[in-house]
């Protein structure tokens, strides 16, 4: 920040402009401690969960709690050798499959809401976003009696289906505001040009949003990846995903902290390298979805 | 515009539009016809129509009444700490120091961390009574253990779901002040207004819509909140900390009764759909006057 005002050359000015200096200094270096307390008190249950995954069983549920301990593998070797892979897989297929459904539906869905609008757009933005108001409680027990009719109760294609349908209002709205950022006259160049929808898509529109499509489809997989509620319901052995998992890790044999710690840990880190990863399209795409 | 260019414009929507009101709006029919039968899996001779005699009951019912209290204590309650913790770590991070990367890498881990572990965090290695972190931090200024999630279900519920939620406002409002003009604050700056004055007059209303925007996704997420309870109060003490959606999987899973699960479902949807209407029209019209 510079100021524009030219003080005099006088010695006494300077030096009252060097105490401020100072001042405003010592107040940023205490804003940036503040903030550093503020980000270790609000990150410190991570670095509970994670020091407990390591730790000894015995040294995970104790008073006062252990901070000082030999590190051991013994809980996550202890939870791979439990089957965690059957789940990882079934929750890996419901993930991918369905976040790349969501994309191939809202990506031409969007493309109509944005860039050629049909009429009453935002009635179908709102219709798209009332679906997310909709509790999945009120319609568990329909899915529920017609899966078992159909026979796909347990199935990690019923979990794709259910988890394409609870992405796809927000990527819908997510991608509409990325497309709204190209410049109209790129696209009439296109259609003058004479391409069609496909090629105009793959050629001059995806190109032009990978970032956006990125931040899309990482809140796709996030809230796919952690959803509970479905799989709790609607799968057994066969189809249960990760959240799942880390239940019965709690409830089949009592509590063992660490052990349920490491399972945590396995759980959550997919989802958490790929946020880390994907900061900037993550803050990109939780803003451009909403605000424009 | 002719037929033809009109089903041009409209042909790439409709799969994605079908395939929600498939999905999501057909089983809700089903629902409402479920609402109507007097359905108990327990008891043999059930599964007739008996009309709104279902709703009747939920109106009766003051286990219902106290979770749609609670459903709505525990949304505020998140949205509105979330968002002020929000806003104060985006005000924090919005300026260069050392370690900002590290920090907001910090500050949004929370939101990444799978919810079903999330919960289970904080009811067991936090708020455990005998060896919970919480107590000990609070043994050390003298405060005698308190077992929360028994005395203080909701207060307890509530934590989680704000550290669950607050990173989510906080990239939100973040990408607010990083968008918003430097000069305008530059401006006020040299107009002598102090810290407070240009927050208040200046970056707040710059960020409503941000913030807007917060508060109904932040809802949405929230109103839904199934995860926490099952895992950190199981609804209880008794039904002291159940909301909507616990206490209709309980009629529903636990109970099977599938006529009051599915009323409750219906009265849930409509009471939502109403506020819902209200609150998005108002911010739809904030949203549209810049269009």
């Amino acid at each position: 920040m510079t100021t524009t005002i030219t003080p005099p050359a006088t010695a006494p000015v300077s030096a009252e402009r060097k105490s401020r200096e100072a001042r405003r200094r010592f107040a940023g270096s205490s804003i940036t401690t503040l903030t550093w307390l503020l980000a270790f008190v609000f990150f410190a249950p991570v670095i509970w969960l994670v020091m407990t995954a390591f730790k000894p069983e015995s040294a995970a549920a104790s008073n006062p709690p252990v901070f000082f301990f030999v590190p051991t593998f013994e809980q996550f070797e202890a939870v791979l050798a439990n089957g965690a892979g059957a789940y990882f897989l079934n929750s890996l297929i419901a993930t991918g499959l369905s976040t790349v459904l969501v994309i191939v539906l809202a990506v031409p869905a969007s493309y109509a809401l944005s860039i050629r609008p049909v009429k009453k757009t935002s009635d179908v933005l709102f219709f798209f976003i009332s679906t997310k108001m909709l509790p999945v409680v009120a319609v568990i027990m329909p899915i529920y009696v017609i899966a078992g009719q159909i026979k796909v109760l347990d199935n990690i294609g019923t979990l794709v289906v259910l988890y394409t349908a609870m992405n796809l209002p927000i990527a819908v709205w997510m991608m509409r505001s990325f497309f709204q950022e190209v410049p109209a006259e790129v696209l009439e160049a296109a259609s003058m040009d004479g391409a069609g929808l496909i090629k105009t898509l793959r050629t001059i529109l995806i190109p032009m949003v990978t970032p956006g499509l990125a931040a899309t489809a990482l809140i796709c997989v996030i809230f796919a990846w952690n959803e509970f509620f479905f799989a709790l319901n609607l799968t057994a052995a066969n189809a249960a995903t990760v959240p799942v998992f880390l239940v019965s890790q709690m409830t089949s044999e009592g509590l063992f902290l660490a052990k349920l710690s490491a399972a945590s840990v396995l759980a959550s880190l997919p989802v958490v390298i790929a946020g880390w990863v994907a900061q900037k399209q993550l803050v990109r795409g939780l803003s451009m979805g909403a605000v424009k | 515009m002719s037929k033809a260019e009109g089903w041009r414009r409209r042909g790439p929507l409709l799969p994605a539009l079908i395939f929600t009101i498939v999905i999501t709006q057909l089983p809700f029919l089903v629902t409402i016809w479920y609402s109507m039968r007097n359905w108990n899996l327990l008891r043999p001779d059930g599964n007739q129509f008996n009309g709104l005699q279902n709703y009747v009951d939920i109106f009766r019912d003051s286990t219902f009444r106290s979770s749609a209290v609670n459903s709505i204590v525990i949304t505020l309650g998140c949205v509105f700490f979330a968002m002020v913790l929000g806003i104060i770590f985006a005000l924090l991070l919005d300026r260069k120091f050392r370690g900002q990367g590290v920090v907001r890498t910090m500050l949004i881990t929370p939101f990444l961390i799978m919810p079903v572990a999330g919960a289970t965090l904080w009811s067991i290695s936090m708020l455990n009574p005998s060896f919970g972190l919480v107590n000990w931090v609070i043994s050390l200024v003298g405060i005698p253990p308190v077992d929360w999630t028994s005395q203080h279900p909701i207060v307890s519920i509530l934590m989680a779901l704000v550290w669950q939620w607050t990173p989510f406002t906080m990239l939100l409002v973040l990408a607010g002040l990083q968008s918003q003009p430097k000069d305008v604050l530059e401006a006020a700056q040299i107009d002598g207004a102090g810290w407070t004055k240009t927050f208040f007059w200046v970056t707040l209303p710059q960020l409503r819509r941000y913030i807007e925007l917060g508060v109904l996704l932040g809802t949405i997420y929230v109103v839904n909140t199934f995860d926490q309870i099952y895992l950190m109060t199981a609804g209880g003490p008794g039904t002291a900390s159940a909301n909507l959606p616990f206490y209709i999987y309980q009629r529903a899973f636990l109970g099977f009764d599938i006529g009051q699960a599915a009323a409750m479902g219906v009265v849930v949807v409509i009471a939502t759909i109403i506020i819902a209407t209200l609150a998005l029209r108002l911010i739809f019209r904030s949203f549209d006057a810049k269009d």
